[in-house]
């Protein structure tokens, strides 16, 4: 089985926010929830890069240990996905992201997020696979039908890489050791403790 | 109509010296990059930036600033903070103090009043006073219990119950404890101005400590001279104060998510709530044990709101004398009718 990871490489992206626009259109996400997103760093300063950025399926994921009703179940291909029967709107996977990747409804006063939205690796959720109330509840689920996240499948420059871990990190290890350098594979350390030698 | 056409001649020319002199140039800056400036030399490092800012923030196109955030691994100490830390300290904390006592008990049993009973009730706490207690006992309950099922609850009730009732379950359990909070809070602020005044340390402190109020000598013949109220329950006033303060703004904090603080913010909240919601549980496990099982005639003046002179004596004896006092004769006020018995 393979073990799913999304890989920016930064010193590809112009952040022109077409994995964002293809995520939210794939899934239908609603209006202010943000399942991707582009945040650039250093914005106008030379050496400035972009990052686009959702969940990233972590290994011993935070958000999964801090639910307080264990909504959340990880895939045979390390994707982590979540129930919204059981997601009671706490909050508390938010905080735990490294990411920021939980998203919600609401604003939240008085505990009424909603049920918490996110990333799905575009892998659906516990319904049945591609069903109606699955893609009503968590998006289409592309895994299913042999295609990779939309949002890696569309990008412009290559620079998000989306698919299985190996095989991501060897093509970017091969671009970096091509063009002479590479600023690493962003977040890789905090979400699977490891990280892209080059 | 003659500039018109020299433009015409001139623009083609133009065009094409300036193609040719890029066609040279380019290859010469490509080469020059390619060979001597790495265009990651001042890029953002990832690691530079979570080794000087312990985080990684930036621009944002969309609305929410909270997503300007691109990692905070503080995440992780969250998630360890959640997982392992908080459930011990709230084990130790609550198991611990139903040890000791248990252990109290089996030692010293239920402390008795050693005169007995007077028939004669003096007045402890008026009806404000028991409204402010039991709004805030009451509401304190329901929030301890609340809590707790998120730290214990998917451990100890989901495997009872199921995941689906323990969700809906867990849902109402948030929203009590998010609205029951506001109860609370007003109960600890009318406390407050209720008692804050009897609640300084006076003279009797000290000898109270000492003697650690009488409750281990088993002869239960110590007891050192108290006001209105003695040094542990001083302690207790002061915990419960302290304590509902600090469950106070942190819980605003979280009720109001991202309205005062950053992510950073959100989890120093949560530390915060969480430990002093578990120490001042554990606090009040000892409260309730003494104001009930613990000692004969203790529950009685937050129920009734009267006690036995006999037991005020025992307990409170610079209170007794200082109620007394206000009354000619001896006589002590708010004199209750003696329960025919």
């Amino acid at each position: 089985m393979a073990r799913m990871k999304f890989l920016c490489d930064a010193d590809r992206c112009i952040e022109c926010n077409a994995c964002v626009t293809a995520c939210k259109n794939a899934h239908d996400v609603p209006w202010g929830i943000n399942r991707r997103r582009v945040v650039t760093i250093n914005d106008g300063k030379p050496g400035e890069r972009s990052v686009s950025m959702a969940c990233m399926h972590c290994t011993d994921a935070p958000c999964a240990a801090v639910c307080p009703v264990d909504c959340f179940y990880t895939t045979a291909d390390a994707v982590v996905l979540h129930s919204k029967d059981l997601c009671i709107g706490c909050g508390y996977c938010f905080y735990a992201c490294p990411f920021g990747a939980p998203q919600y409804p609401r604003v939240g006063n008085f505990g009424t997020r909603g049920k918490m939205d996110k990333c799905t690796f575009c892998a659906g959720g516990p319904e049945a696979d591609s069903t109606e109330i699955e893609y009503a509840k968590y998006g289409a689920n592309r895994l299913n039908e042999g295609k990779l996240p939309l949002c890696a499948e569309m990008c412009s420059t290559k620079s998000l890489l989306a698919g299985d871990g190996e095989i991501i990190a060897s093509i970017y290890r091969e671009r970096v050791t091509q063009r002479g350098y590479g600023s690493g594979a962003w977040g890789w350390q905090t979400a699977y403790r490891e990280t892209v030698e080059v | 109509m003659r500039i018109w056409s020299l433009g015409r001649l001139i623009s083609p020319a133009v065009a094409a010296l300036i193609l040719a002199f890029g066609l040279l140039v380019v290859p010469a800056v490509a080469q020059n990059g390619s060979s001597g400036s790495n265009p990651t030399a001042q890029a953002v490092n990832e690691q530079q930036l979570l080794d000087e800012l312990n985080k990684v923030q930036g621009r944002i196109t969309i609305p929410d600033r909270k997503a300007a955030t691109l990692q905070q691994p503080q995440g992780r100490d969250y998630q360890g903070f959640h997982e392992r830390a908080l459930p011990w300290i709230g084990a130790i904390a609550i198991i611990g103090m139903l040890l000791v006592l248990a252990l109290f008990y089996l030692f010293r049993g239920r402390i008795r009043t050693l005169a007995g009973e007077s028939g004669i009730r003096i007045l402890r706490f008026n009806a404000l006073e028991r409204l402010a207690h039991w709004t805030t006992a009451t509401a304190f309950i329901i929030l301890a219990i609340t809590g707790l099922n998120f730290v214990f609850g998917k451990r100890l009730l989901m495997p009872l119950i199921g995941p689906e009732a323990f969700s809906t379950w867990s849902i109402w359990a948030k929203y009590a404890h998010d609205f029951v909070a506001w109860a609370f809070m007003l109960g600890v602020l009318v406390m407050l101005v209720l008692w804050v005044w009897d609640n300084f340390p006076d003279r009797y402190d000290a000898n109270w400590l000492k003697s650690a109020g009488g409750m281990f000598d088993k002869s239960n013949r110590t007891h050192p001279p108290a006001g209105r109220f003695n040094t542990g329950q001083k302690l207790i006033f002061w915990a419960v104060v302290l304590g509902g303060i600090a469950l106070s703004a942190s819980g605003i904090f979280m009720l109001f998510p991202f309205a005062f603080t950053d992510i950073n913010g959100m989890q120093t909240a949560q530390y915060i709530h969480a430990i002093v919601g578990v120490l001042l549980i554990a606090v009040m496990i000892a409260h309730i044990y003494i104001g009930t099982l613990g000692m004969e005639g203790a529950y009685e003046a937050m129920g009734s709101g009267t006690v036995d002179l006999n037991w005020a004596k025992e307990h409170h004896s610079v209170w007794v004398d200082e109620q007394q006092a206000k009354t000619k004769g001896g006589v002590p006020p708010h004199t209750a009718p003696t329960p025919a018995e």
